[in-house]
C-alpha cells in the first residue's frame, strides 16, 4: 500500500519541532524584547545588599517576635478591629450589590439606551481602575478617619466589580426568552423580573458571595490609610513593634478568609 | 502464548465487581474481538492488562513476564510493548499530528530529549512512513484538533504502532465514527496487525463488525466470559447468552453484504 | 408548585408553600436587620459632623486638586517605570514558584495526596489571604524600603493566586489524554509535559496576564508603605498636602492601568 513517491527520509530531515510562535520575525522580536526588558528592569532594582543581608538576621528576630502569637494583651483592640472589618464587609457588600444592579442594567447594551450605557460604563471604569487604597485615601479626606470611609470605599469598588461582570452576563442572556416575555406585553420592569432576573440570578448570588469574600480581605488593609477595620489594629501593632500581636492578627485574618472562602464556595456551588 | 490472563478480578472501590476471575489466552498474532453489553467489563479488562486500572486479584503475563508484579519503572517498560487505541481517539489536542505520533516513542526517550522534541531521526522517519501509509503525511504539522474523526483515529493507531508493540489494546475504536469510516478503521487495524504479526484485543459494540474482522470472538457478560470461539460459531443462542433475549436474526445476517466492500477504499 | 385552596374551595396557584414563603421572607428580614445593625455599629464610630461637611470638603479637595501640576510629571517617569517593573518581575517570580505549587496541589498530579497536597493547599491559602500591602509592610521591616520589598510582596501574594487558578485548570484537564500518554510507557514527568502541560497552557497564559494586570494596580499603592514605585511619590505629596501633584499621579496611574488592561485583554484574546 505504500507505493507512493513520498520520501520519509527527506521529510524527517526537514522536520523541525513546532515553535511556540509561528512567525519567525515576531518570535525573535518577542524573545529579544523580553530579554532586553528583563535586563533593564532587573537593572533598575536597587538592592542594598548590606541592608538585605542584615535583613536575614532581622528576619530571624522578626519571626522570633511572631512566636508565640499573642492574642491576649491586645484582645480588645483585635476584637474591635475585627468587628469593624466584619461590619464594614457586610454593609459595603449589601450597599454595593444594591447599587451595582441598576448600574449593571444601565451598562447592558441590550437593555439600556446609549447615553445611559456610556455613563454606567464610565462609572465601572473609574471604580475598577483605582486600587481600593487610593479610593480610601480620597474618602478619608472627605468623611474623616474611621470605618465609614472604608465602607464607602468597598461599596464603590463593589459597584465596579459586580456591575461589570453582571452586565456581561445580562448581555449574554438568551434573547428569545426575553423576547417571549416582551411578546406577552410585559412592561420594562416585568421584562426584568421575568425575562432577565431568572437567567442571571445564580450568577448574581455567586458574584455577591465572591465579593463578600474579597471585601473582607480588602477591609483588612484599608486600616493602613485610616479607613477602619482590622488593618488599623495590624498597623498599630507593627508601629509599636508588637510583633506577637501582629502575628495574632494575621492568624485571625487567615482563618476568617479561609472561612469566607469555604462559605462563598459553598454558596456558589449551591446556586449553580 | 503471548498474553495469559489468570483469574483476573477487579472490584471498584464503589463495590462493583467489574471482572470476576477472568481466564483468557491470546497467542501471538491473533486478532481477537471482545464483545458484550455496556458495563460488562470490556474496558476494565483491557485497562487491567496495561494496568491503567489496577486489578484487584489475578495475574496478567505478557510474553512470560508477570505484569501485575511489576514496579512502576518496569511497568513503564512493559507498557511500551502494548499499544493502546482509544474510543475518543485521546490525542493530545493541542499538539501537532507529528507530536502525537512521536508521543508513542516517549517510553524510549529521555525526559529532556522529549521536552525539546529531539527524537532520533529514525523515529521521525518511521513516523513519516506510517503517516504516509494512512495518507496523512501532509498533515504532520497540523494541530490534532483540526482533524476529522477518522483522521484522528488513524493518528491514534500510528501512535500505538510507534511503540513497536507486540500487542494492541483497542478500546471501542469505532464508537465515535460513521459506519463507512468504522469499516475502514477496522480494516486498517487488522491489516496492520497481519503485516506486523501483532496480536490485538479489540473491544467492540458492533457485533457485525466484530464478526467481519476478527477470527476469534470472546463474549463478556457481568465480568465473566460467556462465549469464546471462532467468529462463525457466533449465532443467536450465543448472542442471547452474552446480551440477553432479543431477536438476533437481523444482526447476524447484516454482516454479510459488508464483506463485498471494495478493498481499494480501505485507506483513502 | 404548590396549590392551595381558597376558603370557597377554588384552587390558587402559588410559587411556594406558605411555610417556604415565610422562610424566604424571614431570611430577607434577617439580612436587612443585620445590615442595619452593622451600619449602626459603623455609625457609632463615625463623627457625623465631618460627614455632613463632606460635600464642602470634597468640593474644597477638588478645588485644590485642580489644575494638576503637569510639570511634576517629569520626575514621575522613573517611579512609574519602577512600578511597572515591580509588577512584571513580581509576576515572573510568582510564576516560577506558583507553577510547581499548582502541580503539587492538583489532586491528579500531586506526589502525595495525604502529605504534600494539604501542605501545598495551605501555602496557597496563606499567600492568598494576606494582601500584598500587608506583605509589603512586613517585608519593608525586614529588607528596608525599596523595590525589592515590593517585588517580593507582589510575588508572595500572586503565588497563591496563580497556583490556585492553575491547579483548578490542571484538575479539569481531560483524563483520557493523560491515560493515552501513560499507556505509551511514558514516565510521570513525561506525562506532565506531554499530556497536561499542552492542555493547561492557554489557561496558564490567561491567568498570568490577568494577574499581571492586577499587579500593576497593586504596585501603584505599595509605595505607601515604602515598597517602591509611584506610591512613594503619592505618599510624599499627600503628606505635604500637595494635591495638584496628587492629581498628576492619579492621571498617570489611570493611564497606565488603562493601557495594561487593554494589553492584557489583547493578549488573552490572542491566546484563546
Amino acid at each position: 500500500m505504500s507505493g507512493t513517491t513520498f520520501d520519509a527520509v527527506a521529510a524527517a530531515r526537514a522536520w523541525r519541532p513546532p515553535p511556540l510562535i509561528t512567525a519567525p520575525l515576531l518570535r525573535y522580536a518577542i524573545y529579544l524584547g523580553a530579554l532586553l526588558y528583563a535586563v533593564l528592569a532587573l537593572g533598575s532594582v536597587e538592592v542594598n545588599w548590606a541592608r538585605a543581608a542584615e535583613g536575614i538576621e532581622r528576619a530571624g528576630r522578626f519571626l522570633a517576635g511572631f512566636f508565640p502569637p499573642n492574642f491576649l494583651s491586645k484582645r480588645d483592640d483585635i476584637v474591635e478591629g475585627l468587628l469593624e472589618s466584619v461590619t464594614m464587609t457586610a454593609v459595603s457588600t449589601a450597599l454595593g450589590v444594591a447599587l451595582s444592579i441598576p448600574v449593571a442594567l444601565g451598562a447592558s447594551r441590550n437593555l439600556a439606551a446609549l447615553p445611559v450605557y456610556l455613563v454606567c460604563r464610565g462609572i465601572i471604569a473609574v471604580s475598577r481602575t483605582f486600587q481600593e487604597i487610593i479610593i480610601a485615601i480620597v474618602f478619608v479626606a472627605m468623611v474623616g478617619f474611621g470605618p465609614l470611609a472604608g465602607t464607602l470605599t468597598l461599596a464603590f469598588a463593589t459597584i465596579g466589580f459586580m456591575a461589570k461582570l453582571l452586565a456581561e452576563d445580562i448581555e449574554d442572556i438568551e434573547a428569545n426568552q426575553a423576547e417571549a416575555i416582551r411578546a406577552s406585553g410585559a412592561s420594562w420592569f416585568q421584562l426584568l423580573a421575568w425575562g432577565v432576573l431568572p437567567q442571571v440570578r445564580p450568577r448574581l448570588i455567586g458574584l455577591s458571595a465572591y465579593r463578600l469574600d474579597i471585601n473582607f480581605r480588602e477591609s483588612a488593609v484599608l486600616g493602613l490609610v485610616g479607613a477602619g477595620g482590622i488593618g488599623d489594629t495590624l498597623n498599630t501593632a507593627f508601629d509599636r513593634y508588637e510583633f506577637d500581636t501582629a502575628a495574632a492578627v494575621l492568624i485571625v485574618i487567615i482563618l476568617i478568609v479561609l472561612g469566607c472562602e469555604y462559605a462563598s464556595g459553598w454558596i456558589r456551588r449551591k446556586v449553580q | 502464548m503471548l498474553l495469559t490472563i489468570d483469574a483476573l478480578t477487579k472490584r471498584y472501590p464503589t463495590g462493583d465487581l467489574a471482572l470476576d476471575a477472568v481466564d483468557l489466552q491470546v497467542p501471538a498474532g491473533q486478532v481477537m474481538a471482545l464483545i458484550g453489553p455496556s458495563g460488562a467489563g470490556k474496558s476494565t479488562l483491557i485497562r487491567c492488562v496495561n494496568r491503567l486500572v489496577e486489578p484487584t486479584a489475578g495475574r496478567v503475563a505478557l510474553d512470560g513476564v508477570d505484569l501485575t508484579a511489576l514496579g512502576s519503572g518496569a511497568l513503564r517498560r512493559a507498557r511500551r510493548r502494548m499499544g493502546m487505541i482509544f474510543q475518543e481517539y485521546a490525542l493530545v489536542e493541542r499538539l501537532t499530528v507529528m507530536e502525537n505520533v512521536l508521543s508513542g516513542r516517549l517510553g524510549y526517550t529521555g525526559f529532556w530529549a522529549s521536552w525539546f522534541r529531539r527524537f532520533p531521526r529514525r523515529d521521525v522517519e518511521q513516523a513519516f512512513r506510517l503517516l504516509d501509509r494512512v495518507g496523512l503525511a501532509a498533515m504532520a504539522d497540523k494541530r490534532a484538533d483540526a482533524l476529522s474523526g477518522g483522521q484522528r483515529q488513524r493518528v491514534g493507531i500510528i501512535r500505538a504502532l510507534m511503540q513497536d508493540p507486540q500487542l494492541l489494546l483497542v478500546d471501542e475504536p469505532t464508537a465515535s465514527l460513521d459506519p463507512k469510516t468504522s469499516r475502514q478503521i477496522m480494516r486498517l487495524i487488522v491489516e496492520l496487525c497481519e503485516e506486523r504479526g501483532l496480536a490485538a484485543i479489540i473491544n467492540i459494540h458492533d457485533v457485525a463488525l466484530a464478526q467481519q474482522f476478527a477470527r476469534r470472538i470472546v463474549g463478556l457478560r457481568g465480568g465473566r466470559i460467556v462465549f469464546d470461539g471462532p467468529a462463525e460459531a457466533l449465532a443467536a443462542p450465543q448472542l442471547t447468552a452474552i446480551y440477553g433475549e432479543e431477536d438476533w436474526s437481523q444482526t447476524i445476517r447484516r454482516a454479510e453484504p459488508n464483506e463485498e466492500e471494495a478493498p481499494a477504499e480501505a485507506v483513502a | 408548585m404548590p396549590v392551595t385552596l381558597h376558603a370557597d374551595g377554588t384552587p390558587a396557584w402559588r410559587r411556594r408553600t406558605p411555610a417556604a414563603e415565610f422562610i424566604v421572607w424571614s431570611g430577607w428580614f434577617a439580612a436587612v436587620a443585620l445590615t442595619i445593625a452593622c451600619f449602626q455599629f459603623i455609625s457609632d464610630r463615625t463623627i457625623w459632623a465631618f460627614v455632613w461637611d463632606a460635600p464642602t470638603q470634597g468640593a474644597d479637595l477638588v478645588g485644590r486638586m485642580f489644575p494638576p501640576a503637569w510639570s511634576y510629571a517629569s520626575v514621575l517617569w522613573k517611579p512609574l517605570w519602577d512600578t511597572i517593573s515591580m509588577a512584571t518581575l513580581g509576576t515572573a517570580l510568582a510564576v516560577v514558584f506558583g507553577v510547581p505549587l499548582a502541580f503539587l496541589a492538583a489532586h491528579n498530579t500531586t506526589p502525595s495526596r495525604l502529605v504534600v497536597r494539604p501542605v501545598a493547599l495551605f501555602a496557597i491559602v496563606a499567600s492568598r489571604s494576606i494582601n500584598s500591602l500587608i506583605w509589603a509592610l512586613i517585608l519593608v521591616i525586614i529588607l528596608g524600603p525599596g523595590m525589592l520589598a515590593g517585588i517580593l510582596a507582589i510575588a508572595l501574594r500572586s503565588v497563591g493566586f496563580i497556583a490556585k487558578l492553575l491547579y483548578e485548570a490542571i484538575e479539569e484537564s481531560d483524563p483520557t489524554q493523560i491515560e493515552a500518554i501513560e499507556a505509551t510507557g511514558a514516565s510521570r514527568a513525561q506525562v506532565l509535559a506531554w499530556a497536561i502541560v499542552p492542555q493547561v497552557m492557554p489557561a496558564f497564559a490567561g491567568i498570568t496576564v490577568f494577574r499581571w494586570d492586577i499587579n500593576i494596580r497593586e504596585a501603584t499603592v505599595l509605595g505607601l508603605v515604602g515598597a517602591g514605585g509611584i506610591g512613594m511619590q503619592m505618599q510624599a505629596s499627600i503628606n505635604v498636602l500637595a494635591w495638584p501633584q496628587v492629581t498628576t499621579i492619579f492621571v498617570l496611574i489611570l493611564g497606565t492601568v488603562l493601557v495594561s488592561e487593554w494589553l492584557s485583554a489583547r493578549v488573552r484574546h490572542a491566546i484563546i
